[in-house]
């Protein structure tokens, strides 16, 4: 028990600006660092940059990175390799040369003997792809041609003739079209990693890569924060941010103690939803005006306040700062109180 | 390939069908003296065009020229020139040096010494260490230092404090100083001596011990002799010029000279004027301190409303002395009267002070080697050689290796050597004196041919357990002299509009405590001192609040009451906040919205 309340943060501890300093003191040496990495091709953003990324809570990371784990029966190197083909998605591009004609408006798309064959996908998987397309085909050797048909026009509306725009339309929509694979999951590769062999490919989508059968569901993980999120929840969301930042920290060798980082982590998660740290999270929520105004878009968070009357209560360290009173963190909140009985 | 294209000064003049060709014969014809030799002819291959420049402003240099591997400048050339019967300019004339530009340079291969000369060459440089501009060929021995320290100690070679112009007596500059004994080093470049910069020497040659001193010298500090300092070494002059002008307003009224009287707003006390003469300005060799007046002066008012009944306007006259700036102390060197731009009188009093070398005062070698002095030590109290040589300067030998700068070592080897000869010692990149020499030399005279000396503790008179590197090195005194930064402060004045203390060391400034500074101690957990730091040591005010619509409120001292302008209440409490957060209250007012303060008991 006495261990237990020794251990224990203080009342009152500013722990916020305490993580935020012992992250931020180590990162300044990072961005120095990171200095070096520049320029290394198909590299994925670490260092700053990437803690940056982290911590605004993208929507999407530069470098979408995928570990797609496997079930007991696929850990083989073969396997996996077999795997990997599997997911990984091959446009129609990949595998044809796909043409619009314009003046016959049709779309001519000639599969490639060559790469099909490099990439599995053969002229009657192709085939049956593009018979999904609403046109017409005509095959003729390698060369599948689309007749578009008229689209049947909605109550109402007129009948749309097919035009040169829309034949464009419709060549870049095959061209993007997907033979084989997950959509969403490229250029996928086997990793050996902790005794196994694994798929690591860019891109992340979950759940289209769990519906493979032999994919462990359980141990799939992404870069990608809010694709966990809404996948897995907003505590698997938590881990990560704290997993990402860390090992950010790990790769420069730098070292910060965990908890500073899970705190960040359940700052930018507790609300239920993966916020950013800054003016559109975190920061932007606070409830002091004056904390506010004082951070950043001073005018809009005055101008807001005088509109709506608000009151400043003063509970924030930033508006007693201001308005000359002491900072209730520390020293400033603790009290100490009189027994009057005795 | 097609015709060239002719370019003169950067215009299309013609078309050549050999431009190449044209190019060598123009440059021939040039130095037979035909051309101009201000002329310049560049050939661009690539876009084939020539460009013939004869414009102003291009920086140019001279070369030899050089032809199917061999120098213009023969041997017999060389010997006429010994015996003065050729000089530069003939040299010129005669086609054997010739000036080239940026451009120009872009068509030939230059050897740096005759001996890497080949068929392909076209120019000599005239010497190897010209490849390094005016600054860098000045120091000696770039050869032997890393690059980035011959970078830093060409940057201090012009904050070095010395003779910068020998009519130093005739100006009246801002502020400029004057080394008292300039000395010129005994390790000297060519280049050195082509400038005459012996004439405005800007250092003096030091006996350096490279050894530590009670650890007075970590860092890159030193430890001075302080007897060398009392005999004048590094010492400086500083002279400071103050001006004053008789300004003309509109409305024919004029500023005068003189001592203010009494009467005069913001007069400054009988004490401040006591060193004018009649005509109000002060009088030469009189010694001044921080904020005494130099020229008195009184200006008109600055409105006219003050315009008795009479019609006649009252002669409520403003001071605007001329004072020395507070913290600064000097004599008054000389006084000039004459007339400005405009025609106004002008006064320009010329202050001297003597800046004797003092701890914080930054010296430096000339290899990038530099350090404040971090002690004076009397030269009783420091190391002596068994000749009785007392070192100058003691500098920490943690400072050579990592910083590569061997050419520091060579020149406190050869100054050493130089010094016993009696000789200057040539130092200058490539060409200079060498080691062996310095060696064989100091052998030749007794002493360690390393230059290491046994030295005996001056505080103990115990022999130093081992040899030290003792030699001379030529020391520059830089710009920065602590007793022109040193601040302190703790109170002062603050600000008009914000009650907060002023910045910077000219206005008696506070030092920032800052955003971070501020996180620091949030983090620490220590209220209290926040607030004492960004409250009451800092812009503290006593505002009245009315508690009823908490709007700031006033005391009205007609009726001697607190009330409130807005609502009329007496219902009014003191309140204690920044006066930055009541300045942030009008600022909101300003713009018509009604920020109000709620009060309640505090319990």
């Amino acid at each position: 028990m006495y261990k237990k309340l020794k251990s224990a943060i203080a009342p009152y501890e500013a722990v916020g600006v305490v993580a935020a300093q012992s992250i931020g003191e180590p990162g300044t040496q990072m961005t120095m660092r990171t200095f070096h990495y520049a320029g290394v091709a198909e590299h994925v953003p670490t260092g700053l940059p990437r803690l940056i990324e982290i911590v605004d809570a993208k929507k999407e990371p530069k470098k979408p990175i995928i570990d797609i784990y496997l079930k007991k029966d696929f850990r083989s190197e073969a396997e996996a390799a077999k795997v990997a083909r599997e997911l990984s998605s091959v446009f129609v591009s990949d595998v044809a040369e796909v043409e619009d004609d314009l003046q016959n408006l049709t779309v001519d798309i000639t599969y490639s003997e060559k790469d099909g064959k490099a990439l599995g996908v053969s002229f009657a998987a192709l085939r049956k792809v593009l018979e999904e397309s609403s046109a017409k085909l005509r095959i003729s050797e390698n060369v599948i041609t689309l007749y578009p048909k008229k689209v049947k026009p909605k109550e109402g509306e007129k009948e749309k003739e097919v035009t040169a725009r829309s034949v464009r339309k419709l060549a870049n929509r095959i061209k993007d079209g997907i033979v084989k694979g997950v959509r969403g999951i490229h250029r996928a590769v086997v990793v050996k990693g902790d005794g196994e062999y694994f798929v690591r490919a860019a891109g992340f989508n979950i759940l289209g890569a769990m519906e493979h059968p032999a994919v462990d569901s359980k141990r799939i993980y992404t870069n990608n924060i809010k694709e966990i999120e809404r996948v897995f929840g907003i505590d698997a969301a938590r881990n990560s941010v704290l997993k990402e930042i860390k090992d950010v920290m790990d790769m420069q060798k730098l070292y910060v103690d965990t908890r500073h980082i899970m705190l960040i982590s359940d700052a930018m998660t507790n609300s239920g939803k993966v916020r950013s740290i800054g003016r559109h999270g975190l920061s932007g929520q606070k409830v002091g005006v004056l904390g506010r105004a004082a951070f950043e878009e001073t005018v809009k968070h005055l101008i807001n306040a005088a509109a709506f009357s608000d009151e400043e209560r003063l509970v924030g360290v930033t508006e007693n700062i201001i308005v000359g009173q002491t900072v209730p963190v520390g020293t400033g909140k603790i009290r100490l109180a009189m027994s009057h009985k005795k | 390939m097609g015709a060239t294209s002719i370019y003169l000064n950067g215009r299309l003049a013609g078309t050549h069908p050999d431009g190449d060709n044209l190019a060598k014969r123009l440059r021939e014809r040039r130095r037979m003296n035909e051309l101009n030799g201000q002329i310049n002819i560049y050939y661009d291959r690539r876009l084939n065009e020539l460009h013939i420049v004869s414009d102003k402003g291009r920086v140019r240099r001279p070369y030899i020229v050089v032809e199917g591997g061999k120098s213009r400048l023969t041997p017999e050339v060389m010997t006429r020139l010994k015996n003065g019967d050729l000089n530069w300019h003939h040299l010129v004339k005669m086609g054997i040096i010739e000036y080239l530009d940026a451009l120009e340079e872009e068509n030939t291969l230059v050897a740096c010494r005759a001996e890497d000369m080949t068929e392909e060459h076209t120019h000599l440089e005239v010497d190897a260490s010209s490849i390094f501009g005016v600054v860098a060929g000045v120091l000696p021995y770039p050869e032997h230092n890393s690059s980035p320290r011959i970078t830093m100690a060409c940057a201090m070679a012009k904050q070095s404090l010395g003779t910068f112009l020998t009519n130093f007596n005739l100006r009246y500059d801002t502020r400029n100083y004057v080394m008292y004994y300039p000395q010129q080093p005994m390790v000297q470049t060519s280049i050195y001596k082509a400038l005459n910069l012996a004439n405005k020497a800007a250092g003096q040659n030091c006996v350096v011990a490279l050894t530590s001193y009670h650890g007075y010298n970590m860092a890159d500090a030193i430890v001075v002799n302080k007897s060398s300092i009392d005999r004048g070494l590094l010492r400086v002059a500083m002279f400071k010029t103050y001006e004053t002008e008789e300004r003309l307003y509109p409305g024919g009224q004029k500023d005068k000279i003189e001592i203010p009287t009494a009467e005069v707003a913001g007069y400054r006390g009988e004490e401040a004027y006591k060193h004018l003469a009649e005509d109000g300005i002060i009088m030469p060799e009189s010694d001044v301190g921080g904020k005494e007046v130099l020229v008195g002066k009184t200006s008109p008012p600055r409105f006219l409303e003050e315009i008795s009944v009479f019609g006649t306007v009252e002669e409520k006259k403003r001071e605007s002395s001329l004072a020395l700036k507070p913290g600064e102390q000097g004599r008054v060197d000389s006084v000039l009267v004459t007339e400005g731009p405009s025609g106004n009188r002008l006064v320009k009093v010329r202050i001297r002070a003597t800046k004797t070398p003092e701890v914080g005062d930054k010296l430096a070698s000339r290899h990038g080697q530099k350090g404040v002095i971090g002690l004076q030590v009397p030269a009783s109290d420091l190391p002596f050689t068994a000749d009785g040589v007392v070192p100058d300067l003691i500098v920490n030998p943690h400072a050579i290796p990592s910083r590569m700068t061997a050419g520091h070592l060579l020149e406190m080897l050869g100054a050493k050597a130089g010094s016993f000869n009696g000789k200057l010692v040539d130092g200058s990149a490539f060409s200079g004196n060498t080691e062996e020499e310095f060696r064989a030399s100091l052998k030749s005279i007794g002493f360690d041919e390393y230059g290491e000396e046994v030295l005996y503790d001056g505080l103990t008179g115990k022999q130093i357990k081992c040899k030290i590197f003792v030699g001379v090195c030529y020391y520059q005194r830089l710009h920065h002299l602590v007793s022109n930064k040193m601040h302190v402060r703790s109170r002062g004045p603050v600000q008009l509009l914000t009650h907060q203390p002023t910045e910077g060391r000219a206005r008696e400034g506070g030092l920032r405590f800052g955003e971070m500074e501020r996180d620091c101690l949030i983090g620490y957990g220590a209220s209290m001192l926040i607030r004492e730091r960004l409250l009451g040591e800092s812009d503290k005010t006593v505002q009245l609040v009315c508690t009823e619509c908490g709007s700031i409120a006033i005391h009205d001292y007609a009726r001697n009451r607190d009330v409130c302008p807005v609502c009329e209440s007496e219902n009014v409490e003191p309140l204690e906040m920044s006066y930055a957060f009541k300045l942030l209250l009008d600022e909101i007012k300003s713009l018509y919205i009604f920020p109000r303060i709620m009060t309640r008991e505090k319990g």
